[in-house]
């Protein structure tokens, strides 16, 4: 089985390969090993680039194998990040008031220390008591899988009620984008116990890890991201080869069809919605410690389309392709507003790269859409075509 | 003749006399309480002011008021001054005969303090109630209207009779009426006044009402007779056992709980050697292990005693908690009780009226941002993620006519239909250039319109900066329709609501009665069978698009001028305007006027519920519009038959 899989999806090998690569030289160059080519805040980014890439093939998944453009798999990294940014705040915030407390003339009683704990964090938006959904923000192993089954959850309600009642194409965009709408309003309340548009920070402090440099535990991260990059990605390619893939890509091309031809559509549907979204909150899970903090912008319906946008741009219905958008158009975003790409002097006017990156990325995304509808991915099909005398089609 | 000849006379010998009963020889007598006046003094000085016939007086109050009057050091005489560079102008206060003066060496300003000043103020109201100047008289209502007093009611009531402005009059007998509810002296009046009040529902009244119906609270162990009961109060009802025993505690009436933070200052106190109570100091780490030490502590006779459970609850039986209204006659409380029931009802129908107003211009604004995008998403099927920033473009369109045109009104009449074209312009390029090529792949256009949202987006970002421009309305749209104190709707929204009502029109007229909507709808309905009764579907897709393009640039100045104008302000509607479309029934005009209608009301209701916090009306709202599309997949206003397709 394994070996027809492999055999199948001859890709799969080719891209763990070139991840193991470049995991491989990024850590020799890193700063922790001692050559420190590569700056800590660029081996970050690069780490966040690989959680990118994996928010990117599940996203492909959703759309490019299955049809549903889904304007929310953000909003599920999002909350992925949130998850466990409850616990690297609370855990840290701890550790803080464990030391702040040990001045007090009376050894601190656990009610005080949840207290203290409660006035640090929510003091920024008026509050000292813990809201219901902090429960468990004390323990790891909780928060780790409230990454999985919180996104899981929403997605599988979410798709559920959507996919039941025959929401389809452009309408279940339109809906997916109010639910993201709808969750970084959520997000975005004071009351509602998140610390309102302040969001999470201090995240880059992983408690228990005080005493390491920010190099190392970056390092850490990348390689974290990397295996998770590299199982999703096998995950992936397993869930959409084979049977269970031929169906799921017939329900891209005619969903009636298949409906007609005795297959549960929105038992399909809905399994690839929540495993998607499961993958995405890993993602972002892994993502938010790298960047340090996480805020309800980072939610909102916008940041859902950008993904649609790299899996475009690295061509739908691959899943190297969504890898390669996402790495491309991230690391440019990056390079482009990060304000050190070189300005264009025209003489008359400045071009200013952190004016009109968008600019650029949004025509590009149309000439995209409207010209190379398979994205950069594309151009390996037609290489293909050449090796193979040009008569694949 | 002769009686005419005594009495000037009679003048001529009184006018000396009178004389020595000048402003000036009044002031003297008090000469020293007005030239260093303190709050002890000047009840004294006013009172005797009050009571003198002398002109003069509001005129001399002002002056002092306002550190005018300054007293020549010499003779002590006071004078009305106008500082000119280092010298004075001196007027004299019974003669107002100028003399100038060239330093003020000699004299001595008076600087009543602002506890003092504002005393005089007061003072000068009774005057100022019956100036023969109406701004000053105004004034002096508004003081009263703002700090309203016992001793104001008098002079009001005096003042009435005389009053020739009929607003003011009315003005006066309005204040009368709150006065004598609040500060009468005869029950019957007051209960008059406090019924004559009922119907009123200004802020003002309601003010008044409330202040007759203060209540304090109080615990005794009976109820003294003379007292005037509110309520009485039952624990675990109207207020906590906790709540309770706190009160009876700060009357003096029962021994201190002992908190948890005396608990702790007591222990931290008697610590010794790490220990305290005969306990290592490091094991009090659980509220437990604090109580036993603190028992410890009690048992020694070193901390005071907890109250037990049984003695609070003796306690608390043994005394009765009720609130008292401050006003001691119970007729009067009962008829403002009265008063604010039947203020509360017009109150609740005042808000609700509000409500619905509020309501109506919220759905006007999202049918004006989603009618167009109802043209172009409902008739042709069309996604178009670029809407929004078509608002955008309409609303910056009008800033930069207001830019060149000064005159508002001009600017905003051509800015309207500027808006429509450019806006229009825009729509058919896009639609020439872009989603003509992607008709058949509806995902494939949200993609490519949304890459040209991004453009347009960072474009106005790029030309007019990040920070918000203002479109500023003609003054004749400036401020807002006011009924009462509740309920008001400002101008721009009425102006926004009979728009949203006129575009309804048009669209309804250009859709069914002209030839340009029979070949739209016959396009919609069967591009090829159109196509082969001589219609050009690629003129009527551009022409439709172009149409709901315009409309939205229209609907960008419309909302432009009540909210500000920023390159994101599209974003802000698109999703809206998408529910809306897709609530109210694709492909129908009444449809999205029943969406916008859901989905205004629907938000403003919820709002309603929870007032401060309009992110979570508009959280629950989108909820709502995910369930509500459970229910009626094709919306309110669903296609039936061939028309609908599929």
């Amino acid at each position: 089985m394994k070996n027809t899989f492999i055999a199948r999806n001859p890709s799969v090998l080719w891209f763990l390969l070139a991840l193991a690569v470049f995991t491989v030289v990024v850590t020799i160059l890193s700063e922790a090993t001692g050559f420190g080519l590569i700056s800590t805040s660029f081996l970050k980014t690069l780490g966040k680039t690989l959680c990118l890439c994996l928010v990117a093939i599940a996203m492909d998944v959703v759309w490019g194998y299955c049809g549903i453009l889904s304007l929310g798999h953000f909003a599920f990294f999002g909350i992925g990040g949130y998850a466990i940014g409850m616990w690297l705040m609370y855990a840290r915030t701890e550790g803080l008031v464990q030391v702040s407390l040990q001045s007090a003339a009376l050894p601190p009683t656990p009610q005080e220390i949840t207290d203290a704990i409660g006035s640090q964090i929510f003091g920024v938006v008026g509050s000292s008591d813990f809201p219901v959904i902090w429960a468990f923000s004390h323990s790891l192993t909780l928060q780790l899988l409230a990454v999985i089954l919180v996104p899981g959850l929403l997605a599988l309600i979410f798709g559920w009620l959507a996919f039941r009642s025959r929401v389809t194409g452009v309408y279940l965009s339109i809906l997916t984008q109010a639910m993201t709408l709808a969750m970084s309003l959520y997000f975005f309340q004071n009351d509602t116990g998140l610390r309102g548009n302040n969001g999470l920070s201090g995240l880059q402090n992983i408690p228990g890890l005080e005493d390491r440099s920010q190099a190392v535990v970056s390092l850490w991260f990348f390689w974290a991201s990397a295996v998770a990059l590299a199982l999703g990605y096998v995950l992936f390619a397993y869930v959409v080869s084979g049977k269970f893939g031929s169906v799921v890509r017939a329900i891209r091309d005619n969903e009636a069809r298949v409906r007609f031809l005795g297959y549960h559509v929105e038992q399909y549907k809905l399994f690839i919605f929540t495993l998607t979204a499961m993958v995405a909150g890993i993602a972002g899970a892994l993502y938010y410690p790298q960047a340090g903090i996480i805020n309800p912008a980072e939610i909102a319906p916008i940041a859902s389309i950008y993904l649609a946008v790299w899996v475009a741009i690295g061509g739908r219905g691959r899943l190297y392709g969504a890898v390669i958008g996402a790495a491309l158009v991230s690391l440019l975003s990056s390079w482009f507003t990060g304000g050190s790409a070189p300005d264009i002097n025209l003489g008359f006017y400045v071009i200013k790269w952190t004016d009109w990156w968008l600019v650029l990325l949004g025509l590009s995304f149309v000439l995209v859409t409207l010209y190379f509808p398979k994205g950069i991915g594309g151009i390996f099909d037609a290489l293909d075509r050449k090796r193979m005398g040009g008569d694949a089609s | 003749m002769l009686r005419l000849l005594l009495v000037c006379l009679a003048l001529c010998f009184a006018a000396p006399f009178a004389h020595a009963q000048s402003l000036q020889a009044i002031l003297q007598d008090h000469a020293e309480a007005i030239e260093s006046p303190s709050r002890r003094t000047v009840d004294a000085v006013i009172a005797s002011l009050a009571d003198a016939p002398v002109d003069g007086i509001p005129t001399f109050l002002e002056d002092w008021r306002d550190k005018n009057i300054w007293m020549r050091t010499s003779d002590g005489v006071f004078f009305s001054v106008v500082e000119d560079g280092d010298g004075l102008i001196l007027t004299d206060l019974d003669s107002g005969e100028e003399t100038t003066v060239a330093d003020d060496d000699g004299f001595s300003q008076a600087k009543p303090n602002a506890g003092v000043r504002r005393v005089i103020s007061g003072a000068l109201v009774q005057f100022l109630l019956s100036d023969p100047d109406i701004s000053r008289r105004i004034a002096a209502l508004e003081s009263i209207g703002r700090d309203p007093s016992a001793d104001q009611l008098d002079p009001l009531r005096a003042s009435i009779d005389g009053e020739p402005d009929a607003d003011v009059l009315a003005r006066k007998q309005q204040l009368e009426r709150q006065l004598t509810a609040q500060f009468g002296t005869d029950t019957d009046a007051r209960i008059a006044a406090i019924n004559d009040l009922s119907g009123d529902l200004s802020v003002e009244v309601r003010g008044v009402i409330s202040q007759i119906l203060t209540t304090r609270q109080f615990v005794a162990a009976s109820i003294p007779d003379d007292t005037n009961v509110a309520q009485i109060l039952v624990i675990d009802e109207d207020l906590t056992a906790d709540e309770a025993y706190q009160l009876l505690v700060a009357e003096g009436l029962a021994p201190a709980t002992v908190s948890t933070e005396d608990i702790v200052s007591t222990l931290t106190a008697q610590i010794a050697d790490g220990q305290v109570a005969g306990v290592a100091v490091a094991t009090l780490d659980t509220d437990a292990a604090r109580y036993a030490a603190y028992e410890t502590l009690v048992a020694n006779g070193d901390a005071a005693p907890f109250v037990s459970p049984e003695e609070r609850a003796a306690a608390l039986d043994a005394h009765t908690f009720y609130t008292a209204y401050v006003e001691p006659n119970s007729a009067i409380t009962d008829a403002a009780e009265d008063a604010q029931a039947a203020i509360s009802v017009q109150l609740g129908v005042g808000q609700t009226f509000d409500l619905t107003l509020d309501a109506l211009s919220l759905a006007s604004i999202y049918f004006l941002a989603a009618i167009g995008l109802a043209i172009t998403f409902g008739v042709m099927g069309v996604i178009n993620m670029a809407h929004g920033e078509f608002i955008m473009m309409g609303a910056y369109t009008g800033y930069v006519v207001q830019q060149i045109v000064p005159d508002y009104t001009v600017s905003i009449l051509i800015a309207l239909p500027l808006a429509f074209m450019v806006t229009f312009a825009a729509g058919v390029a896009m639609e020439r250039l872009v989603i003509r090529h992607l008709y058949h792949r509806p995902l494939e256009t949200l993609l490519a319109t949304f890459g040209i949202a991004i453009v347009l987006q960072q474009l106005a970002k790029n030309i007019f900066g990040t920070q918000a421009r203002p479109l500023t309305s003609p003054d004749w749209l400036a401020g807002a329709w006011v009924l009462n104190d509740v309920v008001q709707i400002s101008y721009i929204r009425i102006a926004i609501f009979v728009l949203a009502l006129l575009f309804l029109g048009l669209i309804l007229f250009i859709l069914k009665r002209t030839r340009l909507g029979l070949e739209v709808r016959a396009v919609t309905q069967n591009p090829g069978m159109a196509a082969s009764m001589g219609i050009n579907p690629d003129r009527i897709n551009m022409l439709t698009f172009g149409l709901g393009s315009g409309i939205a640039g229209i609907a960008g100045v419309a909302i432009g001028l009540y909210a500000k104008v920023t390159s994101e302000m599209g974003a802000d509607y698109i999703v809206q305007s998408f529910m809306t479309v897709v609530v109210g029934g694709v492909g129908n005009v009444w449809g999205t006027l029943a969406g916008a209608s859901l989905i205004g009301f629907t938000q403003k209701g919820i709002e309603w519920f929870n007032p401060s916090n309009t992110l979570a009306a508009q959280t629950y709202m989108i909820l709502f519009v995910i369930l509500f599309i459970q229910f009626r997949p094709k919306g309110i206003v669903a296609l039936k038959g061939r028309a609908a397709g599929d």
